[in-house]
């Protein structure tokens, strides 16, 4: 009898966190510590140029001389950065022809993922780029995207195979300079998504690179660079998973984007990074800095996110509109339960005439976490008649979680129309007997209340992965009401 | 008999709002409710529905099994359906996905297979149809924009579509037109049964002119005071509440 009751909570728990097994994989994994040493090691094993070398070092004593920022709503012990492995990677050589050739406990592993890296996808449209740990393990369709001219490949390879066009764009949308953990990333960042559209593209399939962190003790440091030239146009998702740890791992990636002329990237992202149990033990820290930069005229970028893993989330998806008529967007579902923090929101940068903006932003707290919103609407006096609406929504269940907004804004356009409007609500009893007299349980009624709350985000994402969304909010749910 | 009260009696924060109902409803039979604002009306249909926050003693008995222990949406699966008075809007939420998840919970529950996506399309385009309810709206989150009378036309089509065996019609009629409440209580009249039962709560005997019932009971301070057949209800109409009170201190 206690058995089976042991063996139906260890079932429960591991439904609560489907992805939190982990693989036994060859690893290459460098000694815990950060100096100049490991940047070397790092930039050696990766047979980077030297100039890339240099920026790293560079990056590294800027970071030295800077401290973790204190101003999110958030708490945690302090990080031992000298605690980390900052370099894991499969031990079989990871330089693939074909799907055959990747090594099958790696294949089963993204498999138990449920990323159909299979023929598939070629009918799902979805060319997929997985990052394992520290390295990109197998591109998808690269053919398929190389007859239309649309590079995407892991950025260790675009360093080699485009080393002008990475140079060229490496750090002009986030600088070292930007922030403590943007320049950590730059000094050790070992993998990442390259994706460059030509100009008149549109690209043919969904783009999607899917991270995953297996080792234990390291930290991962990913850095994606999407550039779309003039009059060009593509999609992306990320996906990211982790195993189940008691330890907190460290998750810094810096993800920028560059538009040009009437260009246009949608980004998208499901992050279920384990997010600690519900003690708050263990879980993934996930501080990380996306920015787009519209540098064209008529350029568009848009963010939509639906974070629900992560014990601690730091992140600000922006967007500079640079080109006159560019647009930005922001659609955000970020959902904390148990003992989970999030610190999340965007920034809208305004700089050219007649640029649009717009922040959906949908928070949903449970349990005892803690859920704050906070962004920034920045008017330059260029920016004429630039325009920004905001929408921040919160969504409280229980009365021990809390969801915080924190607006900012700064106008120096009089001409500029500056629009917010936020709501903070709790899911009423008589919507809930509504839908319990109609047949559904509480916890399904819970479901379907919270995805028809975040349906205008989820809108946003590409069809399948709208799906997979929805499941994955009931699913981080389970538990956490009462 | 399909819905049996005995003795039910219904508190919240210390004040008695039932005081001891009996109320027998066989199957196929529609019973109506009248009574005065604050009589009970209405929480009497929330507590057969299993609204939770009330004191309840007594007995709820649907064709013989008590259901007071139970959650509402076991009561809902077993075939209690309410339509509500203030319909509520569930924003983002689809009505054809919404109606499906519940529709299914109630086959699983009768242990029939769950329907698939064409026959359940099927299924709410002929229901739709019979209470004269848009296509368009079937497409929209449920109840969110709906018109007052839109919202209690999708109260009918959800009970068209739950199949239910006992339904309670809290005030449908109330704040609809002369148009709307024809549509309603056609709908409702279509899906009368020899296997459903229906109680219709109401503060007026329009609807009954509708909706013929097959007796009148009369709850008043949250008991009922007098039964009878449809005629009830017109004397009811005539003379007034008061007539009952009257009627009541005589005989006590």
């Amino acid at each position: 009898m206690a058995q089976s009751e042991q063996e139906l909570l260890e079932q429960l728990s591991e439904r609560a966190y489907p992805h939190g097994f982990e693989s036994d994989i060859e690893q290459e994994i460098i000694p815990k510590g950060l100096s100049e040493e490991t940047i070397r090691f790092i930039s050696q094993r990766k047979n980077e140029p030297e100039w890339l070398l240099q920026w790293r070092l560079k990056a590294y004593k800027h970071w030295l001389g800077l401290k973790e920022p204190k101003w999110p709503k958030l708490t945690y012990p302090p990080i031992d950065y000298q605690d980390i492995s900052y370099y894991a990677a499969p031990k079989s050589a990871p330089v693939l022809n074909s799907l055959d050739e990747l090594d099958p406990e790696i294949k089963s592993t993204y498999d138990r993922l449920g990323i159909p890296l299979e023929e598939q996808m070629m009918l799902a449209g979805v060319a997929v780029d997985a990052v394992l740990d520290s390295v990109s393990v197998v591109t998808t369709f690269k053919e398929k995207l190389a007859e239309k001219g649309v590079i995407f490949c892991s950025i260790s390879e675009a360093v080699h195979l485009y080393p002008e066009l990475v140079r060229a764009y490496l750090g002009t949308v986030v600088p070292f300079t930007d922030n403590f953990f943007a320049a950590l990333n730059s000094a050790v960042f070992t993998d990442g998504s390259f994706v460059f559209i030509p100009p008149g593209v549109h690209c043919p399939m969904e783009l999607s690179t899917y991270f995953r962190i297996n080792a234990r003790g390291t930290g991962q440091f990913e850095r994606t660079l999407i550039v779309a030239s003039e009059d060009s146009y593509v999609s992306y998702l990320e996906g990211c998973t982790a195993p189940k740890r008691d330890e907190n791992q460290l998750h810094a990636a810096v993800v920028e984007l560059v538009a040009m002329d009437r260009g246009e990237i949608k980004y998208s992202t499901v992050q279920n990074w384990y997010p600690g149990d519900k003690d708050g033990k263990g879980g993934i820290y996930n501080f990380v800095t996306k920015r787009g930069l519209c540098k064209g005229v008529s350029s568009k970028i848009s963010w939509t996110q639906v974070e629900t893993g992560s014990a601690i989330t730091w992140k600000y998806p922006s967007v500079v509109l640079q080109g006159d008529d560019s647009r930005g967007a922001f659609y955000s579902v970020a959902m904390t339960t148990h003992l989970q923090q999030a610190d999340t929101g965007t920034k809208m940068i305004h700089i050219g005439k007649n640029t649009q903006s717009r922040i959906v932003s949908k928070g949903i707290s449970a349990g005892r976490s803690q859920n704050s919103y906070r962004g920034l609407v920045k008017i330059r006096k260029s920016a004429f008649k630039a325009r920004n609406y905001s929408q921040c929504d919160s969504l409280l269940m229980g009365n021990r979680c809390g969801a915080h907004t924190f607006p900012y804004f700064e106008i120096h356009q009089p001409t500029a129309i500056v629009e917010h409007e936020a709501t903070t609500s709790k899911i009423a009893e008589d919507i809930l007997f509504y839908c319990t007299q109609r047949g559904l349980s509480r916890e399904s009624a819970i479901a379907m209340i919270v995805n028809g709350y975040a349906r205008e985000v989820l809108d946003h994402l590409p069809m399948e992965f709208a799906v997979e969304a929805r499941k994955l909010l009931a699913i981080s749910l389970e538990g956490s009401v009462g | 008999m399909l819905l049996e009260i005995e003795n039910l009696r219904a508190s919240i924060e210390g004040k008695e709002i039932l005081k001891g109902i009996n109320l027998n409803i066989p199957s196929g039979e529609v019973h109506a409710i009248m009574g005065p604002n604050g009589s009970g009306k209405s929480t009497l249909s929330s507590i057969i529905a299993g609204k939770d926050g009330y004191d309840i003693s007594g007995s709820i008995r649907l064709d013989g099994q008590e259901i007071l222990d139970w959650e509402p949406e076991i009561r809902s699966r077993a075939g209690i359906f309410l339509a509500f008075q203030y319909p509520v809007e569930l924003p983002g939420v689809g009505l054809s996905s919404f109606l499906r998840a519940c529709v299914n919970e109630r086959r699983k529950y009768l242990g029939e297979p769950e329907l698939d996506a064409s026959a359940f399309l099927a299924l709410m385009r002929e229901k739709a149809a019979m209470v004269e309810l848009s296509q368009e709206l079937i497409r929209r989150p449920v109840n969110q924009g709906f018109s007052g009378g839109e919202k209690k036309r999708n109260e009918i089509f959800q009970m068209a579509m739950l199949e239910p065996r006992m339904a309670i019609l809290d005030e449908t009629d109330s704040g609809l037109d002369i148009d709307a409440l024809r549509i309603v209580a056609e709908g409702v009249n279509k899906l009368r049964h020899a296997q459903r039962s229906m109680l219709v709560i109401t503060h007026y005997q329009r609807l009954l002119e509708y909706i013929i019932p097959d007796r009148v009971h009369v709850l008043m301070d949250g008991a009922i005071v007098m039964s009878g057949d449809r005629t009830l209800a017109l004397t009811l109409e005539e003379k007034g509440y008061d007539w009952i009170r009257a009627e009541q201190e005589v005989s006590s």
